[in-house]
């Protein structure tokens, strides 16, 4: 798609937040198809850059699994202006931090750093959208790292093993079968041809979001991002090919081994995402369960399966409607010690059940909405997380117009609705199990942790 | 998510601030001896609270060890007229988070709530009651040290925890900084519900009690707050402090075997204190070694040149007294005695030689023009309130922060970092492949 756009731009005026820090949002799309959206907030002189990429591991196919991560790890290694390391050296010069993160969905970069310095980021960010260097030395050193990256937060994580597994069962079909990172024989056999497609194909203008949050004039902001981006050519993305999840015909299940001591159960059932803030409410609906069942530590699942009953000793649900691809409604729990996996499964059925059956009291649903309420005011305390929600919303295709709309639309979820989805979306059918079954480390290295001054168990 | 590169900035974070903003912190002491750091900001309708007490793990006993993390724990889950269930709901009511944490020196609470006068009272009243009432039913008790023993059991099994635990033991042989906080299944299995009532009444106290107060109140309305805080809560002498930190007199290296497919690796002695006349050199110089994320010579060394790692850092972790110093990485097994053979060269350069001129320029810079990041929240300026307080640094030293690290010399830092770091004396901890062992290359 080559969309050309002309300059609009549109104001709003984010009424929430009250007092001298009052911010504002605006947005504006470059000719080349590059949306800038700022939110002023003038409460330090500080600003957060962040470039969003609609590329991320969904996007990727089959041998070449984790090529998304492997890039953003190279676009740190130079361009013919800015050699290899030199991009983390200006920054730290000017005092500000940088990083960035691959997600199923997105890749994003991004820079803190004061207020005065927002050239900066714009003049390095945009020169790497273009002209990054790419050499096979760099990259066979480079691969090497991020195989490390795996080893350390999935080959040795059981929890991660887990988690993987888990999607890899749930989607069959949607590529978020395949993990962010890659599968390790993927990333043995990547090559920076590979990258270099990668590369070529996503990084482009019309493929990124950049949002800017803090101390900053939007117009001197949008002014610099026509400076820095605007000569970037907008170019053919590749034809993004409709990627579905068909309906699920019965439950799975799938068990990993692997050393720790308690077991882990992960309950995935599929769920919706947002993709119609005005009209969409099952989704509402479930984000206030998720919140009814874990929000806070009066929440049913802590009180019943940790406090009262004892069967586990943590519990948790994890909902997020705000992505490209098909969702999942999680329910984690770590059965205590000398529980059965199947026990606490039971206990969280019941859970669910109790409420399908008999639905929810007017108190929890407000306690829940409570919450909802002031972690909109808290979040406010972060450059970084509005500048998130911003990108995050933008890239699975919302408009951060409608971030209010998303609270009014909580505020009005009623009890009937969260007892009807909770009846819907919690059907057998659709549920996918995923369990950690644990092993101990072989003969010989088993550790207790004993006390004494010295650290009786090393030698 | 997958933060590539996500490592660096977390260590610097232990040091690094400046003040050209110049907060307006006011302090005071309450009647009942609270001292009280606060900030008034009306930019948002929130108010953040920290209460800081001297009740971390450095005042647990190796008998007892565990017991101050579990009665910190236990505080909120029960307090007053209210049994846990009861606290909990009363805060999610009005919307209001609270929070525990616990560390060598100190323990305590925070809790973040609208601003709006019944949201911010029925919050505090919670927060009140569990410093100064805490139940600790013993129903209660005994769950939560089931969980705590199953919590032990399970860390034991994971590389970086058996680890960090070990380095902590081995550089501390004979002082309580190198207690775990979380005990061991053993110690906790004995403790009692008199041993939690006892360490409440002895670790907070009024008179030993650090406030810091950021947000939508006014100083009226913060000195009400802090006197109902403290208001309760016993009086008396505050614990005696930590004792002092010995050096080691000998180079030590454990071997931890393990499954993993990458060794975990821990290298350090003690390092500083919060009110070390060598900070800010050892801030300075330690950026250059490992704190400065990609400036930095370890990550140029290990992870840049060699590839042999995804994260690598050092860090001074300055407490009350000396806390530790550290280097860690994680490699895949067969690297092991490779990129041990590189940090400790590194180490060993550095030390020689000193930073260049430009390394030193570039950490200056960074720590000095970052200064605005460190206090762009209610969140982290609430931070270093609370830490100010509790370690009673004086009240300039924010202010005074950038025009320190400006002045470091890199004769100072050369003179520091050599009396600090001896590498014939430091602790190396590797967890998973044995060297020159079955998985040598």
């Amino acid at each position: 798609m080559n969309m050309k756009r002309s300059l609009t731009a549109w104001f709003v005026v984010l009424s929430l937040v009250a007092g001298p820090a009052l911010a504002e949002t605006v947005e504006q799309t470059l000719a080349n198809g590059l949306k800038v959206i700022v939110k002023t907030d003038r409460r330090a002189p500080v600003v957060v850059s962040q470039i969003w990429y609609k590329a991320g591991s969904m996007d990727e196919t089959t041998g070449t699994t984790g090529v998304a991560h492997a890039l953003e790890h190279m676009m740190f290694k130079g361009t013919k202006k800015v050699p290899g390391g030199e991009f983390s050296h200006l920054i730290a010069a000017a005092g500000g931090q940088e990083n960035a993160f691959t997600w199923l969905d997105h890749t994003a970069y991004f820079q803190t750093l004061p207020a005065d310095q927002l050239a900066l980021s714009f003049k390095l960010e945009s020169d790497r959208m273009v002209n990054l260097t790419l050499s096979p030395d760099d990259f066979a050193r480079e691969i090497q790292v991020v195989m490390e990256e795996r080893r350390m937060r999935t080959e040795d994580n059981p929890q991660a093993k887990l988690y993987e597994a888990l999607m890899a069962t749930a989607y069959e079909e949607h590529p978020y079968h395949n993990p962010v990172i890659g599968w390790m024989n993927d990333l043995k056999h990547m090559t920076v041809a590979d990258v270099r497609h990668w590369y070529d194909s996503w990084y482009a203008p019309d493929n990124a979001t950049l949002v800017v949050v803090g101390d900053v004039d939007p117009d001197k902001v949008f002014a610099l991002a026509k400076q820095y981006f605007g000569p970037i050519p907008a170019h053919e993305l590749p034809v993004r090919k409709p990627l579905t999840e068909p309906p699920q015909l019965g439950e799975k299940q799938v068990v990993v081994k692997a050393p720790a001591k308690l077991p882990q159960v992960i309950m995935a059932w599929k769920a919706p995402r947002l993709d119609d803030p005005a009209k969409d409410t099952d989704q509402y609906a479930l984000e206030i369960l998720s919140g009814i069942l874990d929000g806070n530590d009066s929440a049913r699942l802590p009180q019943s399966l940790v406090k009262e009953k004892q069967l586990a000793v943590d519990v948790g649900t994890d909902y997020e409607p705000i992505s490209r691809g098909p969702d999942l409604f999680l329910v984690e729990a770590t059965p205590a010690d000398g529980k059965k996996v199947a026990e606490v499964e039971a206990a969280i059925q019941a859970e669910i059940k109790r409420i399908q059956d008999q639905g929810v009291d007017a108190k929890e649903l407000d306690r829940v909405k409570a919450q909802v309420i002031a972690g909109h005011v808290f979040q406010q305390d972060s450059l970084f997380y509005q500048a998130m929600q911003i990108g995050e919303w933008e890239t699975a295709g919302l408009r951060w117009q409608d971030l209010d709309l998303r609270l009014k639309k909580l505020k009005a979820v009623t009890a009937a609705q969260v007892q009807d989805v909770a009846k819907r979306y919690f059907v057998d059918d659709h549920l996918t199990i995923g369990t950690l079954d644990p092993q101990p480390l072989p003969a010989g290295q088993r550790f207790a942790n004993p006390i004494s001054f010295g650290g009786g168990n090393v030698r | 998510m997958f933060v590539n590169r996500l490592i660096l900035i977390i260590f610097t974070l232990f040091v690094a601030v400046d003040a050209q903003a110049g907060l307006d912190i006011q302090r005071w002491t309450t009647p009942e001896g609270a001292r009280v750091y606060f900030v008034e900001n009306h930019d948002l309708p929130m108010l953040d609270v920290n209460v800081g007490f001297a009740a971390g793990s450095a005042y647990d006993t190796p008998e007892k060890s565990g017991l101050a993390g579990l009665t910190q724990g236990l505080m909120s889950m029960g307090a007053g007229a209210w049994n846990e269930q009861q606290v909990a709901e009363r805060l999610a009511d009005v919307g209001a988070q609270m929070g525990g944490y616990f560390e060598q020196d100190r323990a305590g609470f925070s809790l973040r709530t609208l601003s709006s006068p019944h949201e911010r009272d029925q919050a505090l009243s919670v927060l009140a009651a569990v410093l100064a009432k805490p139940s600790f039913p013993d129903k209660v008790v005994e769950r939560e040290k089931a969980r705590a023993i199953a919590g032990l059991k399970d860390a034991a099994t994971k590389p970086e925890y058996l680890g960090e635990r070990a380095f902590m033991a081995a550089i501390y042989p004979n002082q309580p900084y190198g207690l775990p906080g979380d005990g061991s299944p053993e110690t906790i299995a004995k403790l009692t519900r008199a041993d939690l009532v006892a360490f409440h009444d002895t670790h907070y106290r009024a008179s030993d009690m650090a406030i810091a107060i950021m947000g939508d109140i006014d100083r009226a309305g913060a000195e009400k707050l802090a006197r109902e805080l403290a208001a309760n809560l016993p009086q008396g002498a505050a614990p005696l402090p930590p004792p002092k930190v010995a050096d080691l007199s000998a180079g030590k290296e454990l071997v931890i075997p393990h499954p993993a497919s990458q060794s975990h690796l821990f290298i350090g002695q003690p390092g500083m204190t919060r009110d070390d006349p060598d900070y800010f050199p050892l801030l300075v110089g330690n950026y250059v070694l490992g704190g400065g994320g990609f400036d930095s010579r370890l990550m140029k060394e290990v992870r840049q040149k060699r590839g042999l790692s995804y994260s690598v850092y050092s860090y001074f972790m300055p407490d009350q007294e000396r806390g530790p110093f550290m280097i860690g990485l994680q490699t895949r097994r067969d690297a092991t005695d490779e990129a041990l053979k590189v940090v400790r060269d590194t180490v060993k350069r550095y030390l020689a030689e000193g930073p260049t001129d430009s390394e030193l320029q570039q950490a200056k810079d960074n720590l000095v023009r970052g200064f605005p990041l460190r206090l762009d929240s209610n969140g982290k300026i609430l931070g270093y309130l609370a830490m100010m307080d509790f370690y009673r640094l004086p009240p300039d030293w924010l202010d005074t922060y950038p025009k320190k690290v400006a002045a470091v010399t890199r004769d100072e830092v050369v003179k520091a970092m050599r009396a600090r770091l001896k590498p014939e004396d430091m602790v190396t901890v590797i967890v998973g492949g044995q060297r020159g062992a079955d998985d040598g290359k």
